[in-house]
């Protein structure tokens, strides 16, 4: 168990730490597939299967996709990055980074208590899915509905920006 | 089957978040910062599965629910926009675009 997450975590980081560097953009979305999948590792690890499958069905699958129609659409070529003031600002970016590691360190050798565990333990024989469904379908019914309208909104909005200026325009001179 | 320690899991966490502040920080290509932004997304969604998992309960793992359906329309009205941005201005660096800077 421990060495299952040991190397999904070494996976994830190193995965996640090639997005950033590498020169090639779909390299970058390549790896952070393989990060996403690492991820939906540790979640089955943790018992959340239902997440785990989520993670690798949405993200690793519909996201992603994504992420790799539109850099091949725009036809990217590898990143040139030269020049002082690039070479500065990448020197910022990773002291800030740095300085964020710091404090997240110093926050977390800090002594933090949590609140008193869920005494009730939800069934879990065959994974958590009906748990969640159960509780997706009740408590959380509103917000569920909520987002499914956040979803219509963006497809829509998706259509609008992307089919372009030029009809718009046309439309309206006529 | 032995609980992996939540301290290990939350400096997963924060490791993965930073990775992603960096990515933002030193790339110029808005693809790349884009899955910087994705992999903060991430780095949170592991932090609530965690804390549910140590809590038992199933609360965090519905907000990570709802973040990843966040992310999805997020990312599909992000990526609308740099299409969108890439016919105007042939280029996707966010050095180049600078329009508002007067």
């Amino acid at each position: 168990m421990l060495v299952l997450f040991f190397g999904f975590a070494a996976l994830l980081v190193v995965c996640s730490l090639l997005v950033v560097l590498h020169k090639n953009p779909v390299t970058s979305a390549l790896f952070l597939v393989l990060a996403f999948s690492a991820l939906a590792g540790i979640y089955l690890l943790q018992g959340a299967e239902f997440l785990g499958l989520v993670q690798i069905v949405v993200y690793a699958g519909a996201i992603m996709v994504l992420f790799l129609f539109v850099i091949m659409y725009l036809n990217l070529q590898h990143d040139v990055e030269t020049g002082v003031q690039t070479a500065v600002r990448r020197g910022i970016g990773w002291l800030a980074g740095a300085a964020l590691l710091l404090v997240a360190t110093t926050l977390l050798r800090r002594g933090w208590a949590l609140g008193p565990a869920n005494e009730q333990v939800p069934a879990m024989e065959h994974g958590n899915v009906a748990a969640i469904g159960k509780v997706l379908y009740s408590r959380y019914l509103f917000p569920f509905e909520i987002t499914s309208i956040l979803l219509l909104v963006a497809m829509v909005g998706v259509i609008v920006i992307a089919r372009g200026r030029a009809r718009t325009a046309g439309e309206g001179a006529r | 089957m032995t609980q992996i320690p939540l301290s290990w899991l939350i400096a997963l966490s924060a490791i993965v978040f930073t990775i992603g502040v960096v990515g933002v920080l030193v790339r110029r290509n808005a693809l790349i910062i884009f899955m910087s932004i994705e992999l903060m997304l991430n780095a949170a969604n592991l932090a609530f599965v965690s804390f549910a998992s140590h809590l038992k309960s199933l609360d965090g793992q519905i907000f990570v629910f709802f973040v990843m359906t966040v992310a999805a329309a997020e990312v599909a009205i992000g990526l609308a926009i740099i299409v969108q941005l890439f016919r105007l201005r042939e280029t996707v660096f966010v050095d180049e675009i600078h329009l508002l800077k007067g």
